[in-house]
């Protein structure tokens, strides 16, 4: 019997190993996507235009203006005149003007000694891209406050990902895509390929169990998701440095709960779908975008109108996604997510339930 | 006891009825073929013999197991060929025949003596990929596959679509040599000229059984006349053909025309009505199961 299972599991390793194209693209999307996320696609600001308009450049402005020179989110251009702000905007030469006023100095003298004066400053930026005008304008307020002596201090205190790094935020994000892409996506083609092309009929026709097959269809599937949980994880401690002060072991263990979750989804699908293509789409549409969309991943759930609220709670992703934020960012112990871990587990064995309920050893 | 009994089996999809009250038996060692075009109903037959399908009326058994309830049992005991090629394209040959094995607790060692005739003509190919076989070979792979737990009924369904005129040939040397074996084997074809090969037959069309016999009485029981005409112009010989008084039917029939006629006919007069027609030629013609076939359809 041992023997009988090790050669459905040789047979499916097979049908992996000689699609090379596939094998590849399954083992190299997590590398692209962390990669991607992790360095091209980022929410940080880096390298905003900044120009400086003033029309004595006192000592003080200098100091502003050496600020910005020194900072690796800014890069400053230089000095420009109060006419040149539209058409250098307009170009998109710069990103953000900083408009000095021309009693600047006295201004900051004044209200060193104590005097209400009205602001010395303007900030001009190009919000076109809402989200470099508001990341940069938080950024340069910093700076430039952090340089007026005597000012209202505000206390400002970010924890766990102190200088916001969005690869914090997307490593979960990823690891919780990548393992239903591949598991749930992978296997349920492949149990629908053999519906399609007619071998699950001679399957079915014989002693054997078809589940069985099915179930040794899902091991290798398991260890190649295991090679791309390591490469994830590598990539995210060496590469992006993602702290993962937690502990592996956490990480791993609710990981590989996952991964067995997204399998038998995949299962799950094959027995719904028809053909490969159904399959492909159930798994795309149907699961991976409500989970990029309510896992917290992309939007923060919080946001959902009420009516979406309930959502998030059915689906798998946003469960371990929360659980890794909490191992890997906030460096919590494994027993802080015991209630994330639960209901993985749960919906693990609902869905197997279901699936091996709707599996038919019929063709109709 | 019959290998396979069929008693009033009724299967419908949505308002298609596949099977229609059908009712048969094979018997032991058997080898039975079923003849009918496509859309007979020959594969859903073979789906619900092979306990894939069940019926919606009528009972059926498989060398003594019901197909409902003991389907596990006849899983265990027959082998099957789909007529869609079943096997993985993208495994070897040797592959392929050792994952069957295994599927059925068996392995390639076991079972050689039986399936030495067939896959001794595709070892040399071993190490080819399934998907790379010509269609007799590919044949001769799933029928190797289908016989490697000694399988005491085989279901063939159209095993020779699609092949070669010699490799088809071929092949039914072959089931003959499984049936002198011992192995009951039931198998579906379209094509008329291979129904002589078995030993019975039923001739199947829009679900219904129109004769079941064997292939000689079948012919035996065609009680009309028949001829052959052709001429240079064969359309427009068919046309007037069936103008003629004492005419059951005419069909086109391979490179001449068939001409069924009845009592009335009178062969003297139907040369003159033709003389005129360019190359004209009449001769009588034994009938074939196909005529037979035509005949039967046409009540």
């Amino acid at each position: 019997m041992k023997q009988k299972f090790s050669s459905f599991i040789k047979k499916e390793s097979l049908h992996i190993l000689r699609d090379v194209r596939t094998m590849m693209i399954v083992l190299l999307i997590p590398v692209v996507l962390m990669i991607l996320f992790g360095f091209a696609i980022s929410t940080e600001v880096n390298n905003l235009n900044v120009a400086i308009v003033a029309s004595n450049h006192s000592e003080s402005v200098r100091q502003v203006a050496d600020k910005l020179s020194a900072n690796p989110y800014f890069s400053f251009l230089g000095y420009i005149d109060n006419s040149d702000i539209d058409i250098k905007l307009r170009k998109g030469e710069v990103d953000a003007i900083i408009v000095f006023d021309k009693d600047y100095d006295r201004l900051l003298s004044q209200r060193s000694q104590g005097v209400d004066t009205p602001p010395a400053i303007q900030f001009i930026f190009d919000a076109s891209n809402t989200n470099i005008a508001q990341t940069g304008a938080a950024y340069l307020q910093n700076v430039i406050s952090s340089d007026l002596t005597h000012q209202e201090m505000l206390n400002l205190h970010l924890l766990y990902n102190p200088q916001m790094k969005s690869a914090y935020n997307f490593v979960p994000g990823i690891m919780g895509l990548i393992f239903i892409l591949i598991c749930a996506m992978m296997t349920s083609v492949s149990i629908v390929r053999e519906k399609e092309v007619g071998t699950l009929e001679v399957l079915l026709v014989s002693p054997v169990r078809p589940i069985k097959i099915i179930l040794a269809k899902m091991v290798p599937y398991f260890l190649i998701s295991c090679i791309n949980l390591a490469t994830i994880l590598l990539i995210a401690r060496y590469l992006l440095d993602v702290p993962m002060s937690g502990g592996m072991g956490g990480i791993i263990t609710i990981s590989i709960i996952y991964l067995i979750l997204s399998l038998m989804l995949g299962l799950l699908i094959s027995t719904i779908a028809s053909s490969q293509v159904i399959a492909l789409l159930v798994s795309a549409m149907v699961m991976m975008l409500p989970m990029m969309m309510l896992s917290g991943m992309v939007f923060p759930i919080e946001n959902l109108p009420t009516v979406l609220k309930p959502l998030p709670y059915i689906v798998p992703a946003r469960w371990y996604i929360e659980a890794i934020r909490k191992l890997m960012i906030m460096g919590l112990p494994f027993s802080a997510v015991l209630k994330e871990v639960g209901i993985l587990i749960f919906m693990t064995f609902a869905f197997m339930g279901i699936a091996l309920k709707n599996f038919k050893n019929r063709l109709e | 006891m019959s290998a396979i009994v069929v008693e009033n089996i009724s299967k419908s999809f949505g308002k298609t009825k596949a099977l229609d009250n059908i009712s048969f038996n094979v018997k032991r060692g058997e080898l039975f073929g079923l003849i009918g075009p496509d859309g007979a109903g020959k594969t859903t037959l073979f789906r619900l013999l092979t306990t894939l399908y069940t019926p919606d009326s009528g009972r059926a058994s498989v060398d003594g197991f019901d197909i409902v309830n003991q389907y596990r049992s006849i899983r265990e005991r027959v082998g099957y060929m789909p007529g869609q090629f079943s096997l993985y394209q993208d495994l070897t040959v040797e592959e392929n025949l050792n994952f069957f094995a295994a599927l059925f607790d068996s392995n390639l060692k076991n079972s050689y003596d039986l399936i030495a005739p067939i896959y001794r003509q595709i070892e040399p190919f071993k190490n080819r990929k399934a998907g790379k076989l010509s269609g007799g070979m590919k044949q001769k792979l799933a029928l190797s596959c289908a016989l490697i737990h000694h399988p005491s009924i085989l279901f063939l369904d159209e095993p020779t679509t699609g092949v070669d005129a010699v490799s088809r040939n071929e092949f039914w040397d072959m089931l003959s040599d499984l049936k002198n074996r011992g192995i009951t084997i039931l198998v579906s074809t379209p094509y008329m000229d291979e129904a002589s090969r078995c030993n019975r037959i039923a001739l199947c069309n829009e679900g219904r059984i129109m004769r079941i016999d064997t292939p000689d009485n079948i012919v035996a029981t065609f009680d009309s006349a028949l001829y052959a005409i052709k001429a240079d112009n064969m359309y427009q010989l068919l046309l007037s053909a069936r103008n003629q008084p004492g005419i059951t039917n005419c069909y086109p029939f391979g490179e001449t025309h068939h001409l069924v006629v009845d009592n009335n006919f009178d062969i003297d007069s139907f040369k003159t009505a033709h003389a005129d027609i360019k190359g004209f030629d009449i001769m009588p013609m034994r009938p074939t199961i196909e005529d037979m076939f035509i005949k039967l359809m046409r009540q």
